[in-house]
């Protein structure tokens, strides 16, 4: 078990080296540190000097790959591309454009996005399992049909509509909780309500039809036509057997999206003005920080390859036929 | 004519699906799927609509510029044919059949007094006299007048069709088993689309339907020019993503070892960076080029177009990683199949066993995977534009609607209709492409065509 982990953590380096590379590429190569302190300082009466200052305040003034004026190891440390990617694996993000230090930002604003983000994944989970269920309890008549129906056309209104209609209407003409903002401590409930309630709403849509089919799947099966056979009832058969014969595909795809979860969401964060991760990374797009981009995209695939190795260890946890090897 | 971009690959990709069209004619494994597809009411009527949508598209991807040109602008069929939507700008907002500004002004009286109060429009429902009485005897004249002829249109495109049909000079087109129930449903929705396109075509040239927004543009004329913009992100992505999804996935799939090594970690890497960010960092890369290469971009509409064209390469690249891994699975069981053995001990070439062999065999997981992105990829650009990093500011799209109308909420009273045009519209086209998926899932996914 240490050992596959071990040997999955080694694997995970080139990933993230190529993560790296290609947001350097991105970022570095195709658009010179030139242009980007044209863009920081405004396109037009820009002079030599301005950019060279702006490039060297923020460490863009060596070569991007390869310094022939260093000597020795400095020839390869001594280069943009070194120095600000190797500070990324050591989770050292350094300062953004504009000079705030991205590590404590980051820090300060996980809490936030994970206390929306969890609960409504959460109480979404529950939500779509009571749902699904009731479908699949309720299979070949009207009932489902109606079902399937709503739950068609309930994915097919974007989630901006969800957002917007449900502070509408929850937030301004039944004035039951703040439209926006955040707070700290325990007094963040009340504005945290609208957004797991929107975020859940939002979801139940393909979320039930998914779990839907995995249950479908399940009832079909050999072991719950014995269990009928036995003379269970229907709800005792879908509670004792499919419910957590079908949870192992339902819990190990929660399992990838867990460390994601400190990310938050982007839109959900902007609409309620939530201080985390995901409001951060939209006003570093909007203000073009590059440094603050890179970060965070190298941040979500570290996550990203923890979620999958969560993944892999949930499975052995859940269903022992899984073996690693 | 002008081609942007854009249109040479809307045109490409026409090309293609009718030589596929042409190819895939007549062969068995297809046609018990595409009757199938036939024989259902929702898959047909969903159709319908998508084709509508997508006639409208057309209309609007025919660019030229117009004879009397003065202001050196590109225009399409749909924008000729709209020239009084498009030209009848207000000062602000309206409500819908609104003959007044939505707020109040100075008003210069005749007597050269002033006055504070809702101004006349210029343009909605100006043939009026007296908007009081006359305005709701005339809208309902104008409806009556606009239902009957698309009731009238389309009897005659019935008797049209019906009598072709008759002759028996055509293709056979549906099978017999099954027909009547779905071509009535065909007819339905062609009775209910036809008749509202005409009523709201009469409407619109006397009244904005939906209103019109800050700066006096008229919404319907927003919305129905956002289908476009939807529809090339819908279908442009896919063309873009198929090559690489397919060629990458069945060759990963059927010949293992460091081919596969490679390509997987290529999807994993790619798989592993948060969708959003990737975009948004691509986007903002394009941006940064598009502002140094402003001499590239001569027009407006040149400009935006070649942002949708990144966009739609950006978001190909960030998503053909799904399909791949789904064909490489299947090309991996495939190729252990035993008319796959006995073509390689056969001694048939590699290159004529991948396409004679594994391309036709995983082509339904490609054609399900395409229908069901659509409708994601249209939704997705909402939230993109959202955010800024979707299509350019300056061209029509339903997220640019919404994002324009969002902060028009916190009014009092509420500016509701530009959000609703984009609502009803976008709506429309991605149940109408998440039925059609579920009917072509069903059609054709192996797995599920036991439960008939």
């Amino acid at each position: 078990m240490t050992q596959y982990i071990l040997r999955r953590l080694l694997y995970s380096l080139p990933l993230l080296m190529g993560v790296n590379i290609l947001t350097f590429v991105l970022f570095f190569v195709i658009n010179s540190p030139d242009d980007m302190a044209r863009m920081q300082l405004g396109q037009k009466h820009v002079t030599e000097q301005s950019i060279a200052n702006w490039k060297q305040q923020h460490g863009y003034d060596v070569p991007l790959l390869w310094n022939n004026q260093a000597l020795g190891e400095e020839q390869i440390t001594h280069t943009i591309f070194y120095q600000k990617s190797v500070g990324l694996f050591l989770f050292r993000f350094g300062v953004s454009d504009s000079g705030r230090n991205i590590g404590a930002d980051i820090k300060e604003r996980a809490l936030p996005s994970l206390a929306v983000a969890l609960p409504t994944l959460l109480v979404g989970l529950f939500v779509n399992i009571c749902f699904a269920l009731l479908m699949v309890l309720f299979r070949n008549s009207y009932l489902e049909q109606a079902g399937i129906v709503l739950c068609v056309v309930m994915m097919s209104i974007s989630s901006l509509f969800y957002i917007i209609g449900g502070q509408f209407f929850i937030g301004k003409v039944l004035r039951l909780v703040p439209i926006s903002g955040y707070d700290d401590g325990f007094s963040a409930i009340k504005f945290m309500i609208l957004p797991v309630l929107i975020g859940v709403f939002s979801g139940i849509g393909s979320g039930v039809r998914w779990y839907r089919t995995l249950f479908l799947e399940e009832v079909e099966k050999d072991y719950v036509r014995t269990a009928r056979a036995k003379g269970l009832t229907e709800t005792q058969t879908l509670f004792r057997h499919v419910l957590p014969n079908a949870m192992i595909p339902i819990l190990t795809g929660v399992v990838v999206v867990l460390p994601l979860l400190f990310m938050g969401s982007l839109i959900m964060e902007s609409f309620f003005s939530i201080p985390g991760l995901g409001s951060y990374t939209i006003d570093a797009i909007n203000s073009q920080d590059f440094a603050i981009v890179r970060a965070m995209v190298f941040l979500g695939s570290v996550l990203y390859v923890i979620g999958l190795l969560l993944t892999d260890i949930s499975y052995t946890l859940v269903d022992p036929r899984v073996r690693l090897s | 004519m002008v081609v942007l971009w854009t249109d040479a690959l809307i045109y490409l990709l026409l090309v293609v699906m009718l030589g596929l069209g042409l190819y895939l004619r007549g062969k068995e494994h297809i046609k018990r799927p595409l009757q199938k597809i036939c024989r259902s009411k929702i898959g047909m009527v969903s159709l319908v609509v998508l084709l509508f949508f997508v006639l409208i598209g057309l209309l609007d991807s025919i660019h030229f510029k117009p004879a009397d040109d003065k202001k050196n602008e590109i225009i399409s069929v749909l924008d000729d044919w709209a020239t009084p939507l498009r030209e009848h700008g207000e000062k602000t907002y309206s409500s819908p059949f609104a003959t007044t500004l939505y707020s109040k002004e100075m008003m210069l009286q005749a007597d050269g007094s002033m006055q504070w109060g809702y101004p006349r429009l210029e343009f909605g429902g100006k043939h009026l006299e007296d908007t009081e009485t006359q305005k709701i005897p005339d809208i309902l004249q104008k409806t009556a007048y606009g239902f009957f002829q698309g009731i009238a249109l389309t009897s005659l495109l019935m008797l049209i069709i019906v009598s072709m049909l008759r002759r028996g000079n055509v293709v056979q087109v549906a099978p017999a088993a099954g027909e009547g129930s779905s071509t009535k449903a065909v007819w339905l929705t062609l009775f209910i689309i036809i008749p509202v396109a005409t009523i709201l075509i009469h409407l619109s040239t006397h009244y904005h339907v939906f209103g019109t927004d800050k700066v006096g543009e008229d919404v319907f004329y927003q919305a129905v020019k956002s289908i476009r913009t939807g529809l090339v992100i819908g279908t442009l992505t896919t063309l873009i993503m198929l090559p690489m999804a397919i060629i990458f996935g069945i060759l990963a799939g059927f010949f293992q070892g460091w081919v596969d090594d490679i390509i997987q970690y290529v999807y994993t890497t790619l798989n592993s960076i948060p969708g959003v960010l990737l975009i948004a960092a691509s986007i903002l890369m394009v941006q940064v080029y598009m502002a140094n290469h402003e001499a590239a971009f001569t027009s407006v509409i040149v400009r935006s177009d070649m942002r949708l064209l990144f966009l739609c390469m950006i978001l190909g690249v960030t998503s053909w990683t799904g399909l791949c891994r789904l064909l490489r699975a299947e090309t991996l069981k495939l190729r252990e199949m035993e008319y796959v053995q006995a073509a390689t001990a056969l001694g048939v070439k590699k290159t004529t066993i991948l396409m004679r062999h594994i391309l036709p065999n995983v082509m339904h997981i490609v054609l399900i995977s395409v229908v069901l992105d659509f409708s994601s990829l249209v939704l997705a650009e909402a939230v993109l534009s959202y955010i800024n990093i979707g299509v350019d500011p300056t061209s029509y799209s339903w997220g640019n609607m919404i994002n324009g109308a969002r902060l028009e909420m916190a009014r009092e009273p509420v500016v509701w209709w530009s959000l609703s045009a984009s609502f009803v519209f976008m709506f429309a086209l991605v149940l109408a492409a998440n039925l059609f998926a579920d009917v072509v899932q069903d059609a054709f996914d192996p797995r599920r065509s036991g439960n008939e």
